[in-house]
This record gives C-alpha cells, structure tokens and sequence, in this order.
C-alpha cells in the first residue's frame, strides 16, 4: 500500500506546493510544517529547474529565485531528511526530467526512497515515456505519479490503469497559475479514471480560493494548489510560513 | 532512420506535459497520411518551386577554390530561397500541413529572426494567423526581422523569461501551444523537440541535400567528399546530410557554435561541451550544469545560440558518421567577411561558421577533392552586428 494513500484517510485531500529554496530553505522549511500543522494533507515539493515549460510566471518565478540562491538538488535532499524527522504527512518532489536524469535517475530516486520521499512528479514524462523512471520508482517504493489532461480523451483509462499514489488531473490547458474560472467537464474525467482504477485523484492548476478547493475536491479525491502559496511566499519571504499556513487551514476547512 | 517511438539510437521521443500528447499524436497521424499524398507532395513541390525559387543554385566557388589551394569548394545556395534562408523549405511544409490539418493559427519561436519571418511569410501566404515568440535579447540583436514579421502580419511577443534568448522562446512557445491546442499548430523551427518535429522537418529539409546530390553528379559526375554546414539545433545541417548519410565516402561536418571558445562558458557547442540530457520534448546533448540545469549559452549568432541539438545529429555523432567541429566567434566572423570579399556573397553568420570550417579544411585536401559548403542564409541581418563586433558603432 502506497504511503501517499493516507492522504486521502482525512476526508478530502488538501494537497500543497511549495518550490525548495523560495527564498531560503530555512523558510520553506518553515513553510512545510505550518502547512502540514494546518491540516495539509500532502506536500508537493518543487526541485527547480532552469526553464520549467509547465509553469507559468509564478511557479517560473520561483524557480528562478530559488536557483538564483544556488540551491541544488543535493541540498534539497539534505533539507528534507531534515524535516522528515518532525513532518509525517506523505511528500512528493515535482521536478522535470532533465533533474532526475542528471543527477543519474538510480541515484536520484534511490535518494528519495532514504530521505523519506513517497512519489515523483515529473510533468514531462507522459504515458509513453515513463519507462525512463518508472521500474527505478518500483524498485525502491517509490510512486511515479500520472498526470491526466483535459486534452488526455481516450488516454485516460490507460494512464489511470497504471496509476500509483494518486493521479495528478490538470483542471485546464496551459500552465500552472491562478484562474477565475475552470471550464474543463472534470466530472466526466473522474468518472473514467474512477471506472478504471482504486488509486485516488486529485485536481490541481488554476485553483486559488477555498470556493474552488471546495468545488473540485467535491468532484474528485482532493484539491492542488502551488501559485497561490507561492504568491504568498514571493509577498512575504521569511516571514511567509504563518501566511501559509492560515492560508492552507481556509483551504483545508473548506473541504472538511 | 526513425524508429516507430520516434527514437534515433537513444536520442528523440516525447517528453512533454500530457496536454501535448494528443496534438504530437494528431500530428504524426496527418503527417503519415499527407506525406504520401500525391497531391499534398504536388502543392508543395508547386510551393518551394514557384513561390520559395527552389532548386536553389549549387555554386562553384571559383576564387574561393584557388585562393584556399585545396579541394573545390561548391557553396549550396540556401540564402537565395524566398525570405533569404533555408527555414522556408520546412515552413512551407508545415504551413501546408497544418492548413490540411484544419489549423488557422501559426505559432513559432525563433533565434536570428529567420524561422520567425518564414513562419509569418508562409502565414501570410495562405491566410492564417500568426504569433512568433522571440527572446527579448534577440529582438534588439535582431530588429529588423521583428519589423519584419510585423510587416508579414505576425504578432512578436518578446519573451523576458530566463535567459531571453532562443530555449526561452521555445518554451514559451511550448507553454502556449498547451493552452491553444485545438486551431493552432506549433511550427517548430528546427529538428528539435518531441517527435515527430524532427522527423517532419528533417524530411521537409532533405530537399537541400537530394538537390545537392543531383547538382553535384551533374557538374563533376561524381559525390562530394564532404558537405559542411552549421548545427544549432541543426535543421539546414540534417537537410544537407540526409541523402549522404548511406554514402559512407561523404565526410559530413556540421559546425557548432563555439562563441568566444569551447574552453569557456561563453559557447554553445553542444555536442563538444555538453552531456546527455532530456529537455524540450527530446533526449539528447544539451549544455548543462552538473545538476541538469540548462545552461545559458553564447554565440554571436542569434541562431545558432541554442543550449540543445536535434536528435538524429546526437545519433550521427554517436555512430561516428558525422563529425561536430567548434567554430569560435571570432572565425565565422572573419569567414563572413572572407566570403563577401572573395565571392561578393554574405553569408549568415551562422552560415559563416560552415564557410570557417571549410577555409581550414580545403587546404588540406588535395585539388581532386570536393567540399560542399551549405550557405543556409544570407547575411544581410547581420550587418550591423558584425559591424559593431569589429568596432564601428552603427545601427540598423
């Protein structure tokens, strides 16, 4: 049984993005148990990397500053074996490939198993190229996590039939970033991924207000959020964690 | 030479947000069916004949030749097609093919300004709209060709992300084709990318080297002993080596950008200082630091100026049938100033980096020798640029 699936023990999952090193490690680290304290239920940390083509300027913005700081992936890794002695709650790394690949995808993913990592998000590694990573991610535990768009039509049942941990369903085309409105027909998404396998699903891109959290977590397993917390840690830097955590306890308490 | 997962050796596949998946797949499907339309193969043909001036001209370089006192040297004329460059084979081809696909609406990134003004051109053309995305730096090194796209109708939209130079271009290209899918077709520029962009515009591209080959036999009856042209991603290099690469007698060279030398960080010489990577939908080299993060190359040429190559270039370079030399600043410059004095014709500066190499290397070949240098487009853009390089404070 998947670590991540107890997310998903607590009623409906309130899932939070946070990017490693924006603006410090202290700070995110800071970031993560006042999330976790307020009743996150997942944590989604973010590797950067130097040109993230799914992120729009927020989440970009993030990642540029934390690189501009000269965080690197081996201290990240240091960083979260730090906060994995006080923080229970299932984590996973979002990174792109490139990251991975690099760092030499054993090393990397066996890394992640030690320090306490339970899954992989890698939004440029689709169905048919998860081969890369996938049998690595098996081998040491941990979930390489699918991601289903509203573009994904008959790919859905493949790709939910292979999923582990959770799967990541995009609300909209285009990049991450905050909207006012989500129009995809997700409840037709979720009934096909619901039809075709047991692992949870959480829905994730555009979402930045408790209304939304509540409306998307009603239709599937849980709800994403990354730019609207990374808005508040670009605002208030250092002393962004209790913003954060106010923030992911009006979310979390809309989908109670 | 693709394998069906769109794979050259290990280099190429897919590796692109989900959202992509079915338009890449969509893609594919049309350009299966298409490419073996006899009537689709009529129209471009009519296209790259009539509209683009294709065959372009494999000139003799005669003075060129005796001044250098080695191998002959036969420049393939790209910068004479339409728009001044050989980006115009590929567009046309894409253009085409999204029309039939149904899509109104172009998208594309562009280095120098080439791919950009080809990609307006051919929008223009037949009536569809068009978007080009272009490093904020290189809309100041190239300004004329942002004007020019302006003029062709196309909408500019400077990209200010990361470095502002080519590969943010091409992301924010990507990130956009992500949120328009449906009436959009992203015409990618070079053989990079997910597949089946460098399949598409490799094939689209092949037409320099089937011309060259049929031009050559007919002027010396026989096959070059090399074909030299400039690789930044690498779509005119793949273009002129395609029919050679089962003529295992055919030396193939493509020259990189080294910018101010490949023992600096200033360069962007792929395959001579970068490692294996996965970036911008394909496996291949790319610059890098040692924890995956892309570098921010350099070049004097906006064109050339790209962190990664295409696929099947990595491939080529893997099973040694071609070869990647550097070519600094400094040595295309003077190539560039070389050919216009010698030959009256000025190159591209990305063009001039070919020609450096060839004016090191014909020497050394012997007089029955031939080299076949791609000139893949014409130098005007790059004047006032040059002119600077070398000291003299004008501007376009």
């Amino acid at each position: 049984m998947s670590n991540i699936s107890k997310a998903f023990e607590n009623g409906k999952a309130f899932i939070a993005f946070i990017t490693c090193g924006d603006p410090d490690l202290e700070t995110t680290a800071a970031a993560v148990r006042m999330a976790a304290k307020n009743g996150a239920d997942l944590i989604e940390l973010g590797i950067p990397f130097s040109d993230p083509t799914a992120e729009g300027p927020v989440i970009q913005g993030a990642n540029l500053r934390a690189l501009a700081n000269s965080i690197t992936t081996d201290d990240i890794f240091g960083f979260v074996k730090e906060i994995r002695k006080d923080v229970a709650i299932p984590m996973v790394f979002m990174t792109y490939a490139n990251v991975v690949f690099s760092y030499g995808a054993e090393r990397f993913i066996k890394t992640c198993a030690e320090i306490g990592i339970d899954g992989l998000i890698l939004p440029d590694i689709p169905f048919e190229e998860k081969d890369e990573f996938e049998p690595i991610c098996i081998k040491y535990g941990i979930d390489l996590i699918s991601l289903i768009a509203p573009t994904s039509q008959n790919r859905i049942a493949k790709i939910a039939k292979e999923a582990k941990g959770f799967v990541y369903i995009v609300s909209s085309l285009g990049v991450t970033g905050t909207r006012s409105e989500i129009n995809t027909d997700l409840a037709s998404i979720v009934k096909v991924v619901r039809e075709n396998t047991d692992v949870p699903c959480a829905i994730g891109f555009g979402i930045s207000n408790p209304e939304q959290a509540k409306k998307m977590a009603g239709i599937s397993d849980g709800a994403i959020v990354g730019s609207a917390i990374i808005k508040i840690l670009e605002k208030y830097g250092k002393d962004s964690p209790k913003y954060v955590g106010e923030f992911v306890k009006s979310m979390k308490d809309a989908l109670r | 030479m693709t394998n069906p997962n769109g794979r050259f050796g290990i280099h190429g596949g897919q590796y692109i947000p989900e959202t992509l998946m079915n338009a890449v797949i969509e893609l594919e499907e049309a350009y299966n069916y298409y490419k073996n339309d006899p009537q689709f193969n009529r129209e471009l043909s009519e296209l790259l004949n009539e509209y683009a001036g294709r065959p372009s001209r494999l000139y003799f370089a005669e003075k060129m030749t005796k001044d250098l006192g080695g191998a002959k040297i036969y420049l393939k004329r790209e910068d004479l097609n339409h728009t001044g460059a050989h980006k115009i084979n590929n567009v046309l081809g894409q253009a085409l093919l999204a029309k039939k696909m149904g899509k109104k609406r172009l998208i594309a990134e562009t280095g120098a300004g080439q791919h950009g003004v080809a990609t307006a051109t051919a929008a223009a053309l037949m009536g569809m709209e068009c978007v080009v995305f272009m490093g904020e730096e290189d809309t100041i090194r190239q300004a004329l060709n942002v004007y020019r796209m302006r003029l062709l109708g196309a909408e500019v939209i400077p990209v200010t992300s990361g470095t502002k130079t080519l590969k943010d271009a091409v992301s924010e290209a990507m990130r956009e084709w992500t949120s328009r899918i449906a009436d959009t077709h992203y015409c990618l520029g070079s053989v990079m990318g997910p597949h089946p962009f460098p399949t598409i515009v490799r094939d689209f591209q092949a037409v320099i080297s089937k011309e060259i080959k049929a031009q050559i036999l007919e002027k010396e009856g026989r096959l070059p002993d090399a074909v030299i042209a400039c690789v930044g991603g690498g779509s005119n290099a793949i273009g002129s080596f395609y029919h050679f690469i089962e003529d295992k007698d055919v030396k193939l060279i493509g020259c990189e950008a080294a910018g101010r030398g490949i023992d600096t960080f200033e360069t962007a010489a792929t395959v001579n200082t970068g490692k294996l990577g996965i970036f911008h939908g394909m496996k291949s080299y790319f610059c890098q630091d040692e924890y995956g993060q892309i570098a921010p190359v350099y070049s004097i040429s906006a064109g050339l100026d790209n962190p990664g190559v295409g696929p099947e270039h990595a491939y080529l370079h893997d099973i040694n049938r071609a070869q990647y030399v550097p070519i600094t600043d400094e040595e295309a410059v003077c190539a560039f100033e070389y050919l216009a004095k010698t030959e009256g014709i000025i190159p591209a500066i990305e063009s001039s980096h070919a020609a450096a190499f060839a004016k090191k290397l014909a020497p050394t070949m012997s007089k029955d020798k031939i080299i076949v240098v791609t000139i893949s487009g014409r130098g005007d853009k790059d004047c006032a640029a040059i002119a600077r390089y070398r000291g003299e404070n004008i501007y376009e």
